[in-house]
């Protein structure tokens, strides 16, 4: 496959980047996070997502979805780490949905995945306990009980955990953290008995939360795939939320330095402007080709694991952590050069700076990536 | 598609039939490359029966036209070709100046007479070229050439010195830049010429490099006589001739880390450094600094693939050879940085057997020129941040 998007994928790009860069561009983060907006998203965009086929886009038709792959996905999440837009699409559209239609069942599927093509239902995946990602380190204990399961334990950086209308959880069902097995996923409705959810407004202005579990039902039919087997298919939905969150970095990136690379054509000093300056057109153009290599291996990670999700693992692992380096180096560059513009809250540069750094985070750091792809390779 | 399956599958079958054993491993020493020419020697039996298996294939230079002895093969078979070869660790039968430089220039501005005398002794290996560029005062700034060609009745007269002249003392003829108009603007009166090495006049003189051999010399032309019509595009505009090789030498030289490297450097250190009960690298910073270099070397990767993808969607930028100049050969400097560290003591060997004569310290020190040569990576940079960044100065 070739290394560049095709005539649709450039078509839904380019409707994507005209509806959010028109609905929902920084200054709508701003006025969401200066109301202090109690979802902390804007529910009526959501449904204009919901029109555009946005949400539904990995839900398959039959469920009433578009039935595209994980390459538009990260279309769309390019064009939201352009603005910063916030939305329950990693949450809902991503992640839960390809969690749902790879492992649900016939019921499942149908109970939830129109929900979410229709832009009525939204889901959150809980998988972190500790602050940093360690998917294998996970806790969390299902005990049998009856002919379901009791869930205890504690859950963070639950992402839009705080408005979800329905928790995908990851908890153990047999063996000891860090052992890959005994594993399971559980659909969870987060007004069960036993459930405190504690909203995390982060830096970022975006929303996750705390999720406790004390002794909280769950029926047998709430079990996503199969008991102990869980890790398999949370590893698979990672990855896709790895190469995503890559791809927002990458469109946060590509925002910051252009807006950059316009301000050294505008901004004089010494009587000249200051992107005449060599020692700053090189950082210019060394993170020009940093970008330029981030997005060659967001799309050849996307590409695998359209086409085969499983091999894809070290291509995955290869963007998201050069995706993390070479945003925290995009922002970084941005407040040096626009110079104490930068640092200001009226500036928009801040914004990108506090993104970069949680996405940075999400689902594994560039060291987390680091550790993976030697791992892989044996060494 | 079914057509690339099946030309995957007859490759692989000849590959597999005609590649010696021998050839399939990575090259460790400069006489593993054969460069070709008119005093050209084989190291080994093994290279020999390969090199002319691959050129009697047109495979020397697979998706040039076959009526100049190449392989008529379109992109994606050349694709084919380069991952079947890479899949079995094939040696490149024959590496040129003349290929990767030369030959690109000589298909968009030669004539049909000088196509017909050049490029097939390319691909058949039997004139070896160097690159006359550099002068003593003309470096990076190379527009500033000083070595001269006056008009005399149909010849032009060249006299000057060249410097850095990669293997000129090997060398059949030269690809040469000189002044044909000292009155115009620098840029402006610049020609592109060829000419033989065996010209009464041309003589050059080694230098020794830092890893202890000496590809490259002076070279010095004293009343050389060529006929005028060794010009290659038109008198006064060799600059855009010289420019369009550059790309093309620019985008070889960013390639070169991933010839012949054979086993991945994670792999490398294992063996020597060895790895605790967890199977991790004795050397937990030195395994950090690996796995981040393995991802840089796989990003460029996908950016090479992709940039030969944006050609063929017309979507490439033409200073885009530039980026990837700058960025593979600060990358191969860090390759070698970290296999000197990986082979600790033993990599520091310069005259033993053991080592095959220091290869890997030579190999390290070669490196260096990397960002050097084709065009230093201050100046890749600058014409990233002037041609694709479009930012301001000169
Ligand atoms: C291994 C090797 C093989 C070579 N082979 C050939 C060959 O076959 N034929 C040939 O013609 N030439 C060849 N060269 C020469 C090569 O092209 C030149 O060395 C190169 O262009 C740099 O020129 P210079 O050595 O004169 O350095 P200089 O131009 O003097 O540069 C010195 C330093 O100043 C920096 N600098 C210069 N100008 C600027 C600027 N505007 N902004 C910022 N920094 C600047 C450079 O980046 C460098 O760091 C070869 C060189 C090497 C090392």
């Amino acid at each position: 496959m070739a290394l560049v998007l095709n005539e649709e994928q450039s078509m839904l790009r380019d409707s994507a980047r005209g509806l959010i860069g028109t609905k929902a561009p920084v200054s709508h983060l701003r006025q969401l996070r200066d109301s202090k907006d109690p979802t902390g998203f804007s529910r009526e965009l959501w449904g204009t997502f919901a029109e555009m086929g946005f949400s539904g886009l990995l839900v398959p038709e039959e469920f009433g979805g578009t039935g595209l792959g994980c390459v538009e996905a990260g279309i769309i999440m390019e064009e939201i780490g352009r603005t910063l837009m916030p939305s329950p699409f990693l949450s809902t559209a991503v992640l839960a949905t390809l969690a749902l239609s790879r492992g649900g069942t016939a019921a499942q599927k149908s109970e939830y995945l129109t929900g979410i093509a229709k832009g009525g239902l939204i889901a959150a995946l809980a998988v972190d306990e500790g602050a940093k990602h360690r998917p294998l380190q996970t806790a969390m204990q299902a005990t049998r009980s009856g002919n379901g399961f009791k869930l205890s334990g504690a859950k963070g950086f639950v992402i839009d955990g705080h408005v979800a209308d329905l928790l995908i959880v990851a908890a153990r069902t047999s063996g000891s953290p860090g052992e890959a097995g005994g594993l399971t996923l559980f659909l969870v409705n987060p007004k069960s008995k036993g459930i405190a959810v504690e909203r995390t407004a982060m830096v970022d202005a975006h929303n996750a939360a705390r999720i406790v579990f004390d002794d909280v039902d769950v029926t047998a039919d709430g079990v996503l795939g199969e008991v102990d087997q869980g890790g398999v298919l949370l590893e698979g939905i990672l990855n896709v939320g790895r190469g995503v969150v890559a791809s927002e970095l990458l469109g946060a990136s590509e925002e910051v330095f252009g807006r950059t690379v316009t301000y050294l054509k505008e901004r004089k000093q010494f009587g000249k402007l200051i992107g005449e300056f060599q020692a700053l057109q090189h950082r210019a153009a060394h993170l020009y080709c940093e970008i330029e290599l981030t997005r060659a291996t967001v799309l050849k990670a996307l590409q695998l694991l359209d086409e085969n999700f499983e091999a894809a693992g070290p291509a995955v692992a290869v963007a998201k952590a050069k995706a993390g380096t070479t945003g925290t180096l995009a922002v970084q560059e941005a407040v040096q050069m626009h110079g104490g513009m930068g640092m200001t809250d009226q500036f928009d540069i801040g914004f990108f700076m506090k993104r970069a750094r949680v996405c940075q985070e999400l689902f594994g750091d560039s060291n987390f990536h680091a550790d993976q792809l030697a791992r892989l390779r044996k060494y | 598609m079914a057509d690339l399956d099946q030309f995957r599958k007859d490759t692989r079958a000849w590959l597999e039939a005609n590649c010696p054993p021998e050839m399939r491993k990575p090259m460790t020493k400069e006489e593993d490359t054969f460069w070709g020419g008119r005093n050209a020697t084989f190291s080994s039996e093994p290279q020999r029966i390969w090199f002319e298996r691959m050129r009697d294939k047109g495979w020397t230079v697979p998706h040039w036209p076959k009526e100049y002895g190449g392989g008529g093969l379109d992109g994606e078979e050349a694709k084919i070709l380069r991952q079947e070869m890479a899949a079995i660790s094939a040696r490149l039968p024959l590496v040129s100046f003349g290929i990767s430089m030369l030959g690109p220039a000589l298909l968009k501005y030669g004539t049909d007479a000088q196509k017909r005398e050049h490029l097939p002794k390319i691909t058949a290996g039997s004139i070896r070229w160097c690159q006359g560029y550099s002068e003593p005062n003309a470096g990076s700034d190379l527009a500033s050439l000083q070595t001269r060609a006056e008009v005399n009745g149909d010849d032009f007269i060249i006299n000057g010195q060249k410097i850095w002249t990669s293997y000129a003392n090997f060398a059949d003829w030269i690809f040469c830049l000189v002044r044909t108009d000292s009155t115009a603007k620098k840029h402006d009166g610049i020609s592109f010429i060829l000419f033989d090495m065996t010209s009464p006049g041309v003589s050059t003189k080694p230098i020794l490099l830092i890893s202890g051999k000496s590809p490259f010399c002076e070279t010095f032309f004293d009343n050389v006589r060529v006929p005028q019509s060794h010009v290659l595009g038109q008198v006064n505009r060799g600059w855009d001739v010289a420019k369009y090789l550059l790309q093309h030498e620019r985008a070889m030289i960013s390639g070169m880390g991933e010839r012949g490297v054979g086993r991945p450097l994670g792999q490398v250190a294992a063996d020597s450094i060895g790895t605790d009960d967890h199977g991790h690298l004795d050397d937990p910073v030195l395994r950090g600094q690996i796995a981040t270099f393995e991802i840089d070397e796989a990003a460029l990767a996908c950016a090479a693939e992709r940039a030969v993808d944006l050609a063929k969607a017309g979507q490439a930028h033409p200073a885009f050879s530039s980026a990837m100049k700058y960025y593979g050969t600060e990358l191969n400097k860090r390759r070698y940085e970290i296999l000197m560290s990986a082979g600790g003591s033993d990599a520091l060997e310069w005259e033993s057997e053991r080592s095959k004569d220091g290869a890997r310290a030579r190999a390290w020190l070669r490196t260096k020129a990397n960002s050097i040569e084709g065009g230093t990576s201050e100046v890749m940079l600058g014409i990233v941040a002037k041609r694709i960044l479009d930012l301001p100065g000169a």
